[in-house]
């Protein structure tokens, strides 16, 4: 390890189970690491709550591109058939409400779900092909198979590389190591 | 719950390594290990896909003549075979979006093959309209865009709103299959030991880390995206029915149609499935994921939409009496004795008589059966579509007018070709891409392991269910 000439991004924590890692997460968090982030691969149903992450805010973006589909899609059609190219089939209201709804509840469904997906992207800062957590051969090897790992940053003030590391063995994590920037 | 043979979702013994190697080892294995069958397979798929070609280019070059539509039968096969494959592709959707809601074990094997299927399907569907459309490269037309006829789309009308139920269907498909393959394309990029193939992963997968930070946000989309995707589909063959509940031609106006397409679309959705899972996990040794107890609640499913099927076919009959209309019974009548009624019988056969045999666990159990009946019910299924749409064009009010139809050689590859494209896709997607949701294999591992756990898997749990162990806080 070059500590010199590389700067330290974090320590990487391997833990043979999930629940290990949800344990491990809580108790980071309890004693005062912010800067961290836990890695599964597959969601663990326990850990948000042991990170103490706030609940996504992916529906409220749902619910906003559900909301202007909606509303988009029936106005859209309001103005081609009431204003812009009014048609008299056979003395029938022009202001036909109800043959628009299946227009506008498909746009609701479209738009809301390009929303979330968009959201998404925005939240997770995807994409991203380089991450530091990337340049430990561990992780690549076990980090999207049957690792599960708990990081702890450098740039954390709580983070003290020794206390640290010393903090994590104490976890029962079956392995520490540092990551680089 | 004791799990037994019955019950079980996993063959046991599988660990969070061994899930994952088995399943995509066979879409990451060298392209000479490329197993025989799946090449004789494809090409044969190939070969066929190339008669869509054929087709389609004289179609470019002569025009909709070729086919045998002729007035009064304006829609024939082309719509046909529209309805048909847009009815496959909705079992993808209802496995993945309402099994999830519904939080069922047994989906998690099945959905992204069944996900894939329906957007194969919706594809070669939504290529018919738009063929028909006699100067198919205008198909923009159909979309409302500033243009220099100010012109609008018929917002009245139920075709345009097709256009959008397919197009919101198709391209809603493609999100959610897609959300769903990136963290198994993450695994993929950790896996594949070729560098390009690992950069080719790396990019289509954005990076993904399987953080817990994006986990969060990831299950919270994907269980939305179900929940949006459920009225979505829903909705996408009532308004297909609606396209002919709105005509008045006998035989097609009628309110019982969009729910009635629904069942119809879901009966041979499952078909599909099955006629294609069960050679894939012969073939694949993928017993072990897609157990008999997956065959056995498909077929349950699609027992339970045949017997809908039926009522609706029951109460056509019965409301083309109850109406009054001379018309409309006439063409009840003509339906079981006139000059379509060997395929009137013959669907009446294959998705009413022949799928009571799914009342027998023997039968649900046994693949080989399971096969035939899903084969024949796609048959039935497609038989129920023509009589619905063309056979009922030919006879409408005015009898001087009466026709009848036959197709013509590009009718049928046309139709056939189709077959092909769906069949090459599907090769080509086991091919390259992991047929099993992966990351949800192993939450089922995690799940099946842990029996402690009141718990299910699939992303369906998004954060902070109470009541379960542990991480109190």
């Amino acid at each position: 390890m070059a500590q010199n000439d590389k700067k330290l991004y974090g320590l990487l924590a391997k833990f043979d189970s999930p629940e290990a890692l949800v344990t491990a997460s809580r108790r980071a968090y309890e004693a005062g690491y912010r800067q961290f982030d836990a890695y599964s691969p597959f969601p663990v149903e326990d850990l948000p709550r042991a990170m103490n992450l706030k609940p996504s805010p992916i529906p409220w973006l749902v619910l906003a591109g559900g909301f202007a589909g909606a509303l988009g899609g029936f106005v859209m059609q309001t103005y081609a058939t009431v204003i812009d190219y009014p048609l008299n089939i056979g003395g029938r209201p022009l202001f036909a409400w109800p043959a628009y709804i299946p227009i506008s509840f498909e746009l609701t469904i479209l738009l809301g779900m390009t929303a979330g997906v968009l959201g998404l992207f925005f939240f997770t800062r995807l994409p991203q092909p380089y991450h530091p957590v990337f340049n430990s051969p561990d992780f690549l090897e076990h980090g999207s198979q049957d690792g599960f790992y708990l990081e702890l940053q450098a740039n954390d003030p709580q983070f003290k590389l020794d206390e640290t590391r010393h903090f994590l063995e104490g976890l029962s994590a079956a392995q520490v190591s540092e990551i680089e920037a | 719950m004791e799990v037994t043979d019955e019950t079980r979702v996993l063959e046991p013994g599988h660990t969070y390594n061994s899930a994952t190697q088995k399943i995509l080892d066979i879409p990451l294995s060298r392209l000479r290990s490329t197993p025989i069958g799946w090449l004789i397979g494809f090409l044969i798929a190939f070969l066929i896909m190339n008669l869509l070609l054929i087709a389609v280019g004289n179609l470019f070059v002569r025009g909709v003549g070729i086919w045998g539509n002729n007035m009064p039968v304006g829609w024939a096969w082309d719509i046909t075979n529209f309805v048909w494959w847009i009815g496959i592709g909705h079992a993808g959707t209802l496995i993945s979006a309402i099994l999830l809601l519904m939080r069922q074990q047994w989906r998690t094997s099945i959905n992204r093959f069944a996900e894939a299927m329906t957007l194969f399907a919706v594809a070669n569907a939504a290529l018919f309209p738009i063929l028909h459309l006699g100067r198919p490269w205008l198909f923009f037309y159909l979309m409302p865009y500033p243009n220099s006829l100010h012109l609008w789309p018929q917002f009245r009308s139920p075709l345009v709103w097709d256009v959008f139920a397919i197009t919101a269907y198709l391209l809603g498909s493609i999100m959610f299959w897609y959300m769903g393959l990136v963290p198994d394309l993450a695994t993929m990029r950790d896996r594949a030991t070729n560098k390009w193939l690992k950069r080719i992963y790396a990019i289509f997968s954005f990076g993904w880390r399987n953080s817990a930070r994006h986990w969060r946000h990831y299950q919270s989309l994907y269980l939305l995206m179900a929940a949006l995707a459920t009225p979505l589909v829903v909705s996408v063959h009532s308004i297909v029915g609606m396209d002919f509940a709105y005509g008045l031609v006998p035989g097609w106006h009628s309110t019982i149609f969009p729910p009635y397409f629904v069942a119809g679309a879901v009966f041979s959705g499952f078909a599909m499935v099955l006629t294609l899972l069960i050679p894939l996990r012969k073939f694949y040794r993928l017993t072990d994921f897609i157990t008999n107890r997956h065959l056995d609640n498909m077929a349950k499913v699609m027992l339970a939409m045949g017997l809908i099927v039926a009522y609706g076919y029951t109460l056509e009959v019965f409301n083309a009496f109850y109406s009054g209309d001379m018309f409309e019974a006439f063409n009840a009548v003509d339906r079981f004795t006139g000059f379509y009624s060997p395929l009137y019988w013959g669907l009446i056969l294959s998705n009413v008589l022949i799928p009571q045999l799914l009342w027998f666990k023997a039968v649900r159990r046994n693949p080989l059966i399971l096969f035939f009946v899903s084969i024949v019910i796609n048959i039935g299924m497609w038989l129920e579509r023509f009589i619905i749409i063309g056979a009922s064009l030919t006879k409408d009010y005015m009898p001087s007018s009466w026709n009848l139809f036959t197709p013509t050689q590009w009718d049928v590859m046309t139709f056939v070709g189709t077959i092909g494209l769906f069949l090459t896709m599907i090769f080509l997607f086991i091919r390259v891409l992991p047929a099993i949701s992966v990351f949800e294999m192993r939450e089922l591992v995690h799940h099946t392991t842990h029996r402690d756990h009141k718990t299910l898997p699939a992303a369906s749990q998004p954060q902070a269910k109470r009541g379960t162990h542990g991480a109190k806080r």
